[in-house]
């Protein structure tokens, strides 16, 4: 029985290692930001949600498959977080219940495991339950798919068949087990039989014939004599105790496997709940293939700066279809690293079947988002810092393939700016040959106009704003590189702000 | 052994074992015939009737079996050993022998009839049913069916191991008797066998399956030796030459002891030429002295049993008699009572010595003053020339090295690159203070060139 929920004919693989690259996205993009909104304080949901969002799928159909699915359950909140809750309720009752140790005796598993598999079996009830009263609201093929199963596999019959199992195993009618004589002729090879007679019927019972018997009754002061029949009794419901706590465990597996099936869904369902509050958009991205080049989005913003600083902020519009390469420049503070995060994130979740934060988004898959942020640490050591910038890049190169994207964020600025545009300018170069889409946000002027003096058509570039007052929008709009980034601005905002700073600085 | 072709034998037969699937013929033979007597072993301590029987029947089937295949490995190897040769002739008949292939059959047909032996218990309270069992299903199987549809993955096993204790209580006793009942003929059966064939063991095989264990073991014992990359070899011994020369020779006990912890062996190499009789040797503490004189006295000892030796290749004396004088634990109470028990020690070999004779003396004097152990040293080297012993003589005593012509001197040097290493290189050069001095500055890393390599530059 298997779920799937997040992939059409496989399981959700919460083992699989990360991609090489995911630690620097979690850290440049901030994830951790939308990770913890998702989980709202669950340490299950934010490794589930981590592990989506960090792990693309690069198919178009299995991204419309989930994005279907979450459709379903942002129409259905409350039936979906009541399917969860199965699983959840599952997993406490078995911990205060039982602490994981049925026993160390086969009879004290054995009793044990009936316990819990009845325990399991009323859960699974309630789920069928849920099930046949709602499974018309829901049209995804997923949930389609899910909600037949359960009636399939969970018919009355079936729970019937269970419970038939759990009196048996109860042996109100004894213990048949059968017995070989092994070496010496000891006995060996115990089997617990199921009696004839339990599926016969009376007439059939009665006309059976007798085979020869002999009986013999354990004296009741003989202690040892009765410890030795427990022990053979042991031996034989050894393996039958043995299937039974790990039926146990599989249908617990089956709860685990369901459990993380929708932990990612909650997750979203966390997080569109959180953004609807702040009044910040959210909508289901249009994807196009990977070789596809497509860009074109309106109220684009960054959701984890949304979620950070409690409120709706300034959304970026732009058409970049038919574009390999984004040269962002433009004023200081301007708002181009949170554009660049906006992009890289909205990449990541459309990828992975969520909506997007924005009023809409259309964009080409990508093989493999990668990021090579400025870090800001290490300031002290110039040329350290160039040398860790390298080798970083040269980590990525490890890993990037055609259709890859690399997001840029003030590369290769830690030498002087000859130098860097140099450097920038190969490696960009040498990427967008390999058909590596590349959005790059930089300072470095001789870097950004050698582009956009070719006149690329697979160009595109954009500016943050500035008002004639040197007051921000945070807004991007197309336009060419200019030879200032506005540090004058950002001086003269400074020091106007501190007067005694600049008074001391103005000293000889 | 003093008898060279009584060596020749032994050497013979352990050298056809170093066959590695005649060994493992032998080893194979030698488990069952242990599995055997301990089978044995049971009958004499049990009490129930098929019980005893029971296991009275797989000693048997394990005795069968053990002969067999030894009886066949035997004849498809070569053996170049006439004492192999001829336990082999003996084995081939015995096994084609009718009293021997009609104990075959009968255990055949036994276990046969007794592995189709099946029976159903009935528990129910206090109450024990026993019958034929009537091809009813394994309800285990029945239970994974229902619930197979649960399964995600492999999940943990909770069989529990209830121990494969060997016996029987009286119940199952009891349940036994009544099996028997249902299964009168095969137990009557069982029961005639083991009255018929008590005697089922052959002597010749018992005492083969003895003695070869002497060669097997010690093979067993220098293999994680030989993995390690040391080299044994089958001496040759002489009894009119007194020359010895082996190459990468060793302690056993110490290489035993580095193979198992994987630390590296260093390996000597030895001779004595010509009149050379007695090996001083001195150096450092800790540098393999002790060790080497071992060695030596080992390489004779193991030569005289027919064994291999430690070494690449060996060229020693069939010794008559192997002498020690190793130091006993030092006591500061009683000086003058342990060089009065060295002096006796020394004077009790020389009673009992021979010109085959081999002398092992370690640290012997160290009790008395520098001036006594001098004068003492060179009286008992003047004997040992004199009876013509070969001698192994750890002293520190610088005098006795160069003595005559009959002693070698050979100085422990220590190991440069690894101090932790603690077995060393000997070698054979004048005793002197100096190299003693610098070779104590090496085992510290204090010399020139390795001061330089400690300083990175």
């Amino acid at each position: 029985m298997k779920a799937f929920l997040m992939h059409r004919e496989e399981d959700f693989d919460l083992q699989r290692p990360s991609p090489p690259q995911a630690a620097a996205l979690v850290q440049d993009l901030e994830l951790q930001v939308l990770f913890e909104a998702m989980a709202r304080g669950d340490d299950f949901l934010l490794k589930v949600a981590q592990q989506a969002i960090l792990s693309s799928l690069e198919d178009l159909d299995a991204i419309r498959y989930r994005q279907e699915i979450l459709q379903d359950c942002l129409r259905n909140p409350a039936v979906v977080r009541a399917i969860y809750q199965i699983p959840i309720e599952a997993m406490l009752n078995r911990r205060t219940g039982w602490m994981g140790i049925f026993g160390s005796y086969p009879g004290g598993i054995l009793s044990g495991a009936v316990q819990m598999v009845q325990m399991f079996m009323d859960l699974l009830k309630r789920l069928k339950q849920i099930a046949d009263e709602h499974a018309d609201q829901f049209q995804s093929a997923g949930f389609t798919r899910f909600f037949a199963m359960l009636r399939e596999e969970l018919s009355d019959d079936y729970f019937t068949e269970v419970q038939a199992h759990l009196e048996q195993l109860r042996f109100k009618n004894g213990v048949l087990i059968s017995i070989n004589l092994g070496k010496g002729n000891e006995s060996a090879g115990y089997v617990l039989r199921k009696p004839h007679n339990s599926d016969q019927n009376w007439l059939e019972r009665l006309m059976a014939p007798k085979p020869q018997t002999f009986t013999f009754r354990i004296h009741p002061r003989d202690d040892h004599g009765a410890r030795a029949v427990s022990e053979i009794r042991n031996r034989g419901i050894n393996l039958a105790a043995n299937a039974l706590a790990q039926s146990s465990d599989h249908i617990e597996s089956f709860m685990t496997m369901l459990r993380i099936e929708l932990a990612f869904y909650i997750g979203c369902l966390n997080l569109a709940e959180q953004l609807t509050e702040l009044g910040a958009p959210i909508t289901f991205p249009t994807p196009a293939p990977t070789g596809g080049r497509r860009h074109a989005f309106r109220g684009l913003y960054d959701a984890c700066l949304a979620l950070t600083l409690r409120g709706n902020i300034v959304g970026n519009d732009a058409t970049a279809d038919h574009k390999d390469l984004v040269i962002i420049t433009g004023a200081n503070q301007g708002g181009k690293s949170t554009f660049l995060r906006s992009i890289g994130l909205a990449q990541l979740l459309m990828a992975c079947g969520m909506f997007v934060p924005a009023e809409s988004f259309h964009a080409n898959l990508c093989r493999g988002l990668f990021s090579h942020f400025r870090r800001e640490e290490d300031v002290t050591m110039e040329s350290g810092k160039l040398e860790e910038e390298l080798s970083r890049m040269s980590d990525i190169v490890d890993w990037v393939r055609p259709d890859s994207m690399v997001l840029f964020n003030e590369s290769f600025a830690a030498t002087n700016e000859r130098e860097g545009s140099e450097i920038a300018w190969q490696v960009v170069w040498a990427l967008l040959e390999r058909r590596v889409k590349v959005f790059f946000v930089t300072h470095l002027h001789q870097f950004a106009r050698v582009f956009y003096d070719r006149n690329l058509d697979s160009a595109f570039f954009l500016r943050a704003e500035r008002r004639a007052d040197g007051s921000r929008t945070f807004r991007l709009n197309p336009g060419k590189p200019l030879p200032t980034s506005y540090g004058a601005d950002l001086y003269a905002q400074l020091f106007e702000t501190r007067p005694e700073l600049g008074a001391c600085v103005s000293k000889p | 052994m003093r008898d060279l072709s009584a060596v020749q034998y032994r050497q013979e037969v352990a050298q056809a074992l170093e066959n590695a699937a005649l060994l493992a013929s032998i080893n194979a033979f030698a488990d069952r015939m242990r599995t055997m007597r301990r089978y044995l072993g049971l009958v004499e301590k049990l009490h129930y009737k098929y019980h005893i029987a029971g296991w009275f029947l797989e000693a048997a089937e394990t005795y069968c079996e053990a002969v067999a295949c030894l009886a066949a490995d035997l004849t498809r190897s070569p053996l170049p050993s006439a004492g192999l040769r001829a336990f082999r002739d003996y084995v081939t008949a015995y096994v084609s022998c009718e009293t021997f292939t009609a104990l075959q059959a009968e255990i055949k047909q036994l276990k046969a009839d007794l592995a189709a032996v099946a029976y159903c218990v009935i528990l129910k309270e206090d109450v024990v049913k026993v019958r034929q069992y009537a091809g009813e299903i394994d309800y285990s199987l029945d239970v994974e069916k229902t619930f197979a549809k649960f399964k995600q993955g492999a999940v943990k096993d909770y069989k529990v191991k209830l121990s494969q204790r060997s016996g029987m209580n009286h119940i199952e006793a009891h349940i036994l008797n009544l099996v028997a009942k249902l299964y009168p003929e095969i137990f009557s059966t069982l029961d005639d066998f083991y009255t018929r064939r008590i005697d089922f063991l052959d002597a010749t095989i018992d005492a083969f399956d003895r003695e070869i264990q002497f060669y097997v073991a010690y093979l067993e014992y220098i293999a994680p030796l030989r993995g390690a990359g040391l080299s044994f070899c089958y001496p040759h011994t002489s009894q009119q030459s007194k020359e010895v020369d082996v190459a990468e020779g060793f302690d056993l006990a110490l290489a035993a002891k580095c193979a198992a912890e994987n630390l590296a062996v260093v390996t000597n190499d030895y001779c004595l030429k010509g009149e050379e009789r007695v090996l001083v040797i001195s150096g450092p503490n800790q540098g393999g002295k002790t060790t080497f004189a071992r060695t030596f006295g080992q390489a004779h000892y193991l030569a005289a049993l027919g064994c291999s030796v430690p070494g690449r290749r060996a060229q020693l004396i069939l010794a008559d008699r192997i002498f020690t004088h190793f130091e006993r634990e030092e006591d500061i109470q009683n000086l003058r009572g342990k060089l009065k028990d060295d002096l006796a020690r020394i004077h009790a070999v020389f009673d009992q010595a021979s010109p085959w004779a081999i002398l092992i003396l370690n640290e012997i004097f160290s009790s008395t003053t520098l001036q006594d152990a001098v004068f003492l040293s060179q009286k008992i080297i003047e004997k040992i020339i004199q009876e013509d012993m070969l001698c192994v003589w750890v002293t520190f005593v610088d005098e006795i090295a160069s003595f005559s012509a009959q002693t070698v001197s050979m100085v422990s040097t220590v190991v440069p690159e690894n101090p932790a290493v603690r077995t060393y290189k000997l070698v054979r050069k004048p005793a002197d203070g100096l190299t003693y001095a610098m070779s104590i500055a090496e085992k510290y890393r204090l010399t020139y060139d390795q001061i330089k390599d400690r300083i990175p530059s």
